[in-house]
């Protein structure tokens, strides 16, 4: 450097400059998984190293927006975490210790496929795969299916079952990942419960555009942070009790007259008539035995309204040259005899005491404010309406030339899903929406494929145990959605085949699975003990599980004999996360930028309201040590195992390899996991012949196929006549029939007359009966959480919940160094009044407690949240040493996990039964009632409880990581 | 603000070496004959002090070997001017020390006590200018901050004077020095004292409300955007104790002022020269509390920004 | 507040360019993706490699240019919650220039922005301290200075294609709650934001005239006068 520039006031370092003049530079686009939410990503490489990572704007979910987790993938791929070899836990160790020996591919194969294979030739459901936060449940069922057992599920059951399966039951699609709000078009937007969600960066795109627009946004939540943080009205309500004020709205809609009769009478089963004789098919529909003679909800169309015209019964939706005007109102006699009110009639009945003040009670929300939110949504629905100019015809002939905006949308998620009485919660807004007309319409709730499906789908799981048989494939898939009694999944005596006791008459509905009780379930041997229980991507030794300590212990309990309870449990996990430390056997997943991954539509994919959409992933860096893909591990396993679909006719292994086993699958012929490129040369879209190059295709394309319908299809999906042929030829529905909304639900109805031993020989257990009769009420109705009839509430007088924080996914991101330093640890927010009467400092140490455990945190003062309920970030706190931190990581010593104060089970008629919803077995984590007190000025000030620190598994990057981590050093 | 031990280490040691010089600088330009011994011991110890001052700022640098480079903004920055005047400063005394060992060019002597004067006096405008001129903190943006750290160096250089003449012999000085010591002092702790009860009294330009611009009452921060901490909630906040800080207050007061004139009074009284050590030792440990004391009550606006984990 | 005078008026005489951010409180939600994108960016461009300490111990810290914050007014249930997203302002008259000692602290005359030449700066920290708003962060390893530096080597990258020439934050964030552009120039999106929607400065009290500005959250609605209308 010459003196002169050296003392020269321009500016020595170049801010524009290339930093690392030289280098190969890369840029590969692929799909972010650091959330569920699927966002098309852009990798940059340097010399093959990733060094920056941002959304890539041609993908139609995030549009080149990226989030905070999304941006620190960098460092999930340098975690000192990271499992990088098959490791055996070590012989004469005790589970939860952490001691393992590495071993090598060929031999974990060979323990499993030596231990699977028997199990299989004698009792496949000894086997048991339940799978967490991931996005391959096609694979993960199909093989689950292919093996023979029927204990299989994913996350969805201590998730978000009850928004699923209460909105599918209704109007055939759900919020989730398979409809939303269409915000381009509302005017006015209600959020219910969401702080974070799935939808994570399309939801914050819309909502700020929504806002930018001039739309009103309402947010309901007991707290109020992040989105409602925006809301022009924030509304908090008290945990648990939304359900009544749907009912309060409903009570006011239909009081006020603002609801949409005519969308009500055409396009759901309000005008039907319901059977009121008190015999075997009472709360059944009437209907016409000569277009079908089925009793129950399996049989949609074979209905009767009464006709205003003739003044008589009429078979309800038919053809379009048939004239038949419904009343949506009133009682009648049909002509045999039988008393029958039309379902809207009941639904009339049903809300008339739910008013605004009876609604005040309980959610703690003014009646006033109650009747100004009716009146806004009714009036903005109603008198705000509007017309697109989009001709479409009905599934019954009739061409319309527009169809009808009404600009009222809706969102909800666990907020409404996660207590024990959310089921009859959302089917109560589905009802509230579904009368206001906003379904599939613009500005209201719309679809995404494949949803609308069939009210009640057609998936069927199975229902008897001779279904279940050694080396054979089960006759149906392990998850479903009963619509009646007979499609349970139980012996003849009522008791569970499955061992979560899932579609048994304790949790009938259970589409999802009911993950959260597996363990429990298995290690007391009720319904039966198991074999071998092979969990991917769940942290079920902490975060995802009830009552943290004892399921902890649990899985270290021993029979008289010695051995384990659960024998034999296999964990895949990337990461050395708190349920490695329990595994007999460990398999170590590659990362999301080091596989392929199909997000299809055999299974949730990311489609979008003008039509289906699959993406996939693709490895932009080579996998780290000897991990592998968990797909390629199951694709393989299953040729070991000779699962028929996995291999050829000579029994050798079908498939290559998972991109080959993706490319070559076909579930019918023509339809893959991928839609895109389809066909021998990929010119063919949606179906077709496999393409060997469709892999590379998608690569090419931003990793992402979207097919735009045209717009005649994209709205009134549940009649839209092209739309469901449409649906049907890509099999999405097995019928291309009507999807009537169901307002009032005899499927629901058929499990109570079997309450009430009517309907069907197969009768719920005595002690079940009047647990039955009671929630499955065929319409919508509030019931405190069922926590609440168990807790003593002047002693736990307040709620606790939960929140996502925008900026951690779960467990997974205190092992990013980024991440971390946003949210170490967490506190819990009480509100100042609150925590003032109880004695808590803001910032102090204080205890938390329910009737069923107790956690010492650190108190935060919170104008924003209701005085009676307190949360808490999910999921911060930290077992000591999980995740490769320090002992002394903030996670551990300040941080705190809020599931130790929830059991996973409550009492009931004497024995014990899963705290959750009675209908879907959805885990009823927002249910629990806690106390707070401050700790005493002699207590450590450190979180409780804590757990043993258990040491780096061998192979795993440790404190290493920080000396290769590449970027902090070297430059200087 | 927090209060980094190497610029309160430097601020007392060059302050005293200042007052020191200047002491000797007057009395030698005031035409007073001082020992020579006690001019070469009094030099050599301003120099060393100076010295180490000068590591001791050094080690508050990041980069010092690029330290050099701080003399370039001379026309900006009170910190560049700092670091031009300071080894200037030096450089003085370090020839009138080298003048006073060879006893060569004794002609030159005069010019150096005035050119060490008018240096002496720059370093304090610099020193205390670079607290002074940072408007929103509020503490130190006052015309006392300058006359205390001049005072403050005066009365700690004249203690250090006499008990160094005391030391070597140059009574009569000595005694001078601590009469003019005391006064100092006194005039000092009246400075100081001032400038706390203005402290006391601020009402801070800066609220949450202007560091938002959010409107509404009851406006708190529930978090920072970060749950460990940062550079921002390092280097700003002084992070001891509300109780602490206020005894650190009393101590400063004491050892600086309170002890240091009865130590006075006492060697004045007594004439022993003990007491005039102590009394610099006592006075320069008051100093080090008052100089934590400084920073530590300083509020930087930036706090406001970082206030609450959650 | 108002709209800062210096950027108002369509008529104002022509100023030299001004780069900065405005960002709306209206839709930011708090999910700290300008955070950790800039980390991201900054971290492997000419501004990094940004540090981290205690990257897996306690206390983990380290330099970010760029800070979500959360902050609630009124009492429950009136409360608002608003977020609050801080990285440096790019003032125009900045105070953390003229006190550095080395001119490392430095403004740039063609587009106001405000960086730091790492390969002068000595670490002094003194700009810093200058600096009201607390954007500045030292680096802990390399032990120098460090701040936003408008992502200076993205906006003027011809290697980038012209619509990724935005600030990684700007880029980033879901709800668009970040715009850039020269408030200088009364056309651009950000100078008309700050004049139509009341955008305003933090701190006019030291009249460092900050480049950033921020759009006022707007109350619409809140319980009490929703219950007394009723
Ligand atoms: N108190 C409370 N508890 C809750 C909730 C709540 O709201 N409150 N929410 C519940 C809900 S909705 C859910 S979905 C669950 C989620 O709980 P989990 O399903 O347990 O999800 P994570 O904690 O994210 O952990 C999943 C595991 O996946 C691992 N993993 C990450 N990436 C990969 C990969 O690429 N491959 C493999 N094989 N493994 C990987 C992680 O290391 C981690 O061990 O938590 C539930 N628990
Ligand atoms: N950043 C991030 N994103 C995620 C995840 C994550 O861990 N991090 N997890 C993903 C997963 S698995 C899921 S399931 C989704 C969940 O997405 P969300 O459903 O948004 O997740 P939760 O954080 O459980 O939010 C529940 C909200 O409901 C509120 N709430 C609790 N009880 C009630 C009630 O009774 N009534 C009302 N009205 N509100 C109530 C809570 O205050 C909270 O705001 O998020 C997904 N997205
Ligand atoms: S929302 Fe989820 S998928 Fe999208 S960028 Fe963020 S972490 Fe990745
Ligand atoms: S915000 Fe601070 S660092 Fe940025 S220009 Fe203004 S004074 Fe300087
Ligand atoms: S830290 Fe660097 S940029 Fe800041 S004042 Fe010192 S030399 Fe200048
Ligand atoms: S402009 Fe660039 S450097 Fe500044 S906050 Fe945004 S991303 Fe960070
Ligand atoms: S990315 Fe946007 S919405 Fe998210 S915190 Fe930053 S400014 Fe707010
Ligand atoms: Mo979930």
């Amino acid at each position: 450097m010459s003196l002169g520039k050296l003392l020269s006031s321009a500016p020595l370092h170049d801010p524009l400059a290339d930093p690392a003049p030289g280098t190969n530079n890369e840029v590969k686009t692929t799909t972010c998984y650091m959330c569920a939410c699927r966002c098309g990503i852009r990798v940059h490489l340097r010399d093959g190293q990733v060094r920056y990572i941002d959304g890539n704007p041609e993908h139609p979910i995030n549009r080149g927006v990226i989030c905070a987790k999304g941006a620190s993938g960098i460092m999930k791929q340098h975690s000192p975490a990271r499992l990088t070899q098959p490791l055996l836990r070590k012989q004469g160790s005790e589970r939860g210790a952490g001691e393992f020996e590495p071993i090598s591919w060929e031999r974990a194969l060979d323990i499993l496929t030596e231990r699977l294979a028997k199990l299989r030739a004698t009792d496949p459901k000894k086997f048991a795969l339940f799978t967490g936060r991931d996005q391959m449940q096609a694979l993960t069922g199909l093989f689950a299916r292919q093996f023979g057992t029927p204990n299989y599920a994913a996350h969805g059951g201590f998730c978000s079952v009850n928004m699923a399966a209460g909105m599918i039951y209704s109007i055939g699609g759900s919020f989730w990942e398979f409809g939303g709000p269409d915000l381009d078009r509302a005017k006015l937007f209600i959020m219910i419960g969401t702080a974070e969600d799935h939808h994570s960066n399309p939801l914050k795109i819309a909502l700020s555009k929504f806002k930018r627009d001039g739309g009103r946004f309402i947010s309901i939540n007991p707290v109020r942070t992040g989105y409602s943080a925006i809301a022009d009205e924030w509304i908090p309500v008290r945990p648990g009790s939304d359900g009544a004020l749907f009912m309060a709205l409903i009570h006011e809609l239909i009081a006020a007259d603002l609801i949409d009769r005519e969308f009500l009478a055409r396009y759901t089963n309000a005008p039907n008539l319901v059977v009121l004789d008190g015999g075997e098919r009472d709360g059944l529909f009437a209907f016409d035995p000569e277009a079908g003679a089925l009793p129950d909800g399996r049989n949609p169309h074979n209905k009767l309204v009464w006709d205003r015209k003739t003044n008589a019964a009429q078979r309800a939706q038919t053809d379009a040259a048939r004239d038949v005007d419904p009343v949506l109102e009133g009682r009648y006699t049909l002509a045999d005899g039988t008393p029958v009110a039309t379902a809207f009639e009941l639904l009339k009945d049903r809300v008339k005491e739910c008013t605004p003040e009876w609604a005040e009670q309980i959610t703690g929300i003014s009646a006033q404010r109650i009747r100004k939110l009716a009146r806004e949504i009714g009036e903005t629905a109603m008198h705000q309406a509007f017309e697109l100019p989009i001709a479409w015809t009905d599934v019954w002939g009739t061409q319309h030339s527009s169809v009808t905006g009404r600009p009222v949308a809706f969102h909800a998620m666990r907020g409404l899903a996660a207590h024990s009485n959310g089921f009859q919660t959302v089917r109560a807004l589905s009802v509230l929406m579904s009368l206001i007309g906003t379904i599939d319409r613009p500005g209201g709730f719309r679809h995404k494929a494949p949803y609308p499906r069939h009210i009640v789908p057609n998936y069927r799981t199975i229902h008897s145990p001779e279904q279940v048989q050694p080396n054979t494939p089960l006759p149906a898939g392990p998850l479903g959605f009963p619509a009646h009694p007979d499609e349970l999944a139980i012996h003849d005596d009522g008791t569970p085949i499955r061992i979560d006791k899932a579609f048994s008459w304790e949790h009938p509905l259970s589409a999802h699975g009911m993950m959260h009780n597996v363990i429990t379930n298995a290690v007391r041997g009720d319904p039966y003990r198991i074999d071998t229980l092979l969990i991917f991507m769940a942290n079920m030794a902490w975060n995802s599980t009830m009552n943290t300590m004892q399921v902890r212990a649990m899985m270290n309990e021993r029979d008289e004999a010695g051995e384990y309870k659960l024998p034999f449990l296999v964990v895949c996990d990337a990461f050395q996360s708190e349920m490695v430390a329990f595994a007999d056997l460990v398999l170590p997943d590659t990362t999301y930028l080091e596989r392929h991954d199909a997000l299809s539509m055999l299974d949730r994919p990311i489609s979008e309201f003008d039509g289906p959409c699959d993406s996939v992933r693709v490895p932009v860096v080579p996998p780290t040590g000897d991990t592998r893909a968990f797909q390629e591990v199951l694709v393989d396993l299953a040729a070991r195992l000779k699962l028929p679909a996995f291999i050829t006719p000579e029994g050798t292994p079908k498939y290559r390899d998972y991109p080959d086993f993706i490319v070559n699958f076909e579930a019918k012929p023509g339809i893959g996991f991928l839609m895109g490129w389809r066909g021998a040369d990929g010119s063919k879209s949606l179906k077709g012949e496999p393409n060997p190059k469709q892999w590379e295709m998608y690569a090419k394309n931003n990793c992402v196929f979207h097919h735009t319908m045209p717009e005649s299809m994209q709205y009134m999906r549940n009649w839209n006549r092209d739309y469901l042929e449409f649906s049907l030829e890509m099999g999405f529905r097995q019928k291309s029939d009507a999807i009537q909304l169901a307002i009032y639900s005899d499927a629901l109805q058929s499990f109570r007359l079997a309450a009430r031993g009517k309907g069907t020989k197969r009768l719920p257990p005595a002690e079940l009966r009047e647990r039955i009769d009671t929630y499955f009420d065929p319409l919508p109705f509030w019931y405190a959480p069922l926590e609440d009839a168990v807790s003593d509430t002047t002693s736990f007088p307040l709620h606790a919940i939960t929140q996502r924080p925008m900026a951690m996914y779960h467990s997974w991101d205190s092992q990013n160094a980024w991440l971390r330093q946003i949210h170490s640890h967490n506190y819990l927010f009480v509100n100042p009044g609150t925590a003032q009467a109880a004695g808590v400092a803001d910032g102090g140490w204080m205890w938390v407690e329910s009737q069923w455990g107790s956690v010492r945190c650190m108190a935060r003062y919170s104008e924003a949240v209701d005085p009676g309920t307190v949360w808490t970030w999910n999921a911060i706190g930290k077992g000591k040493s999980a995740w490769q931190l320090d002992a002394a990581a903030d996670e551990s010593r300040k941080g705190f996990l809020l599931n130790h104060l929830i059991s996973e089970d409550l009492p009931f008629a004497g024995r014990r039964i899963s705290n959750s919803d009675p209908i879907t077995g959805q885990a009823g984590w927002y249910d629990v009632r806690v106390r707070i007190r401050p700790a005493a000025p002699d207590e450590p000030a450190e979180s409780s409880p804590q757990i043993d620190a258990v040491p780096a598994a061998p192979g795993v990057f440790g404190r290493v990581a920080e000396a290769v981590m590449f970027f902090a050093r070297g430059k200087k | 603000m927090h209060p980094a031990f190497s610029v309160i280490l430097f601020t007392t040691l060059a302050g005293a070496a200042q007052g020191l010089v200047v002491a000797i600088a007057v009395a030698g330009l005031a035409g007073a004959v001082l020992p020579p011994t006690f001019v070469l011991t009094s030099l050599g110890v301003a120099f060393v002090v100076l010295m180490l001052g000068l590591v001791a700022s050094t080690f508050h640098l990041g980069r010092p070997e690029r330290a050099w480079r701080a003399v370039l903004m001379w026309r900006t920055s009170w910190l560049s001017r700092e670091v031009i005047v300071l080894p200037a400063f030096i450089a003085v005394v370090a020839l009138w020390l080298l003048l006073a060992w060879t006893g060569a060019a004794q002609g030159l002597v005069p010019l150096l006590m005035i050119a060490a004067l008018v240096l002496s006096a720059l370093l304090w405008v610099c020193t205390a200018m670079i607290y002074a001129c940072l408007k929103f903190i509020q503490e130190w943006a006052h015309p006392l901050t300058l006359v205390n750290y001049v005072l403050l160096g005066l009365a700690s250089g004249l203690l250090l004077a006499a008990a160094l003449g005391s030391l070597t012999g140059a009574g009569a000085f000595a005694l001078a020095a601590a009469q003019w010591g005391l006064g100092f002092t006194v005039l000092g702790a009246i400075t100081r004292i001032a400038s706390l009860v203005r402290n006391a009294g601020i009402r801070h330009a800066s609220t949450l409300q202007s560091a938002t611009g959010i409107r509404g009452n009851n406006l708190r921060q529930t978090s920072m955007g970060m749950s460990a901490g940062a550079f921002n909630t390092r280097e700003f906040f002084h992070g001891k104790p509300l109780w602490l800080v206020k005894r650190i207050k009393h101590a400063f007061l004491v050892l600086a002022f309170v002890v240091p004139v009865l130590l006075l009074a006492l060697a004045l009284s007594t004439g022993a020269s003990a007491w005039l050590l102590l009394a610099f030792v006592v006075q320069y440990v008051g100093l080090i509390a008052e100089r934590w004391f400084f920073f530590a009550q300083a509020r930087h606006p930036q706090n406001l920004y970082y206030q609450v984990v959650s | 507040m108002s709209a800062s005078p210096r950027v108002a008026a369509n008529n104002a005489p022509a100023r030299k360019k001004q780069l900065a951010l405005v960002i709306d409180l209206n839709v930011c939600v708090g999910c700290h993706a300008c955070v950790t994108s800039c980390k991201e960016w900054n971290t492997s461009g000419s501004a990094g490699p940004l540090v981290d300490q205690n990257a897996y111990g306690a206390n983990p810290t380290g330099t970010f240019f760029n800070r979500v914050q959360t902050f609630e007014v009124g009492t429950f249930p009136n409360t608002q919650t608003v977020h609050f997203p801080k990285s440096c302002l790019h003032c125009e008259d900045p105070p953390c220039v003229p006190v550095c000692p080395t001119g490392a602290s430095y403004k740039r005359p063609e587009d106001g922005i405000v960086l730091v030449d790492y390969d002068k700066c000595i670490g002094c920290k003194y700009c810093a301290w200058a600096c009201p708003y607390g954007a500045r962060e030292i680096d802990e390893d390399r032990k120098v200075m460090t701040k936003c530096t408008l992502c200076v080597d993205r906006i003027y990258d011809k290697n980038l294609a012209p619509e990724d020439r935005k600030p990684a934050c700007v880029k980033a964030c879901p709800t668009n709650a970040r715009l850039f552009g020269d408030i200088h120039d009364p056309s651009s999106e950000a100078a008309v934001a700050i004049r139509e929607r009341g955008g305003y400065a933090l701190m006019p009290e030291w009249e460092t005239q900050p480049a950033n500005h921020y759009l006022p959250r707007k109350i619409t609605e809140i319980i009490a006068q929703v219950e007394r209308e009723s």
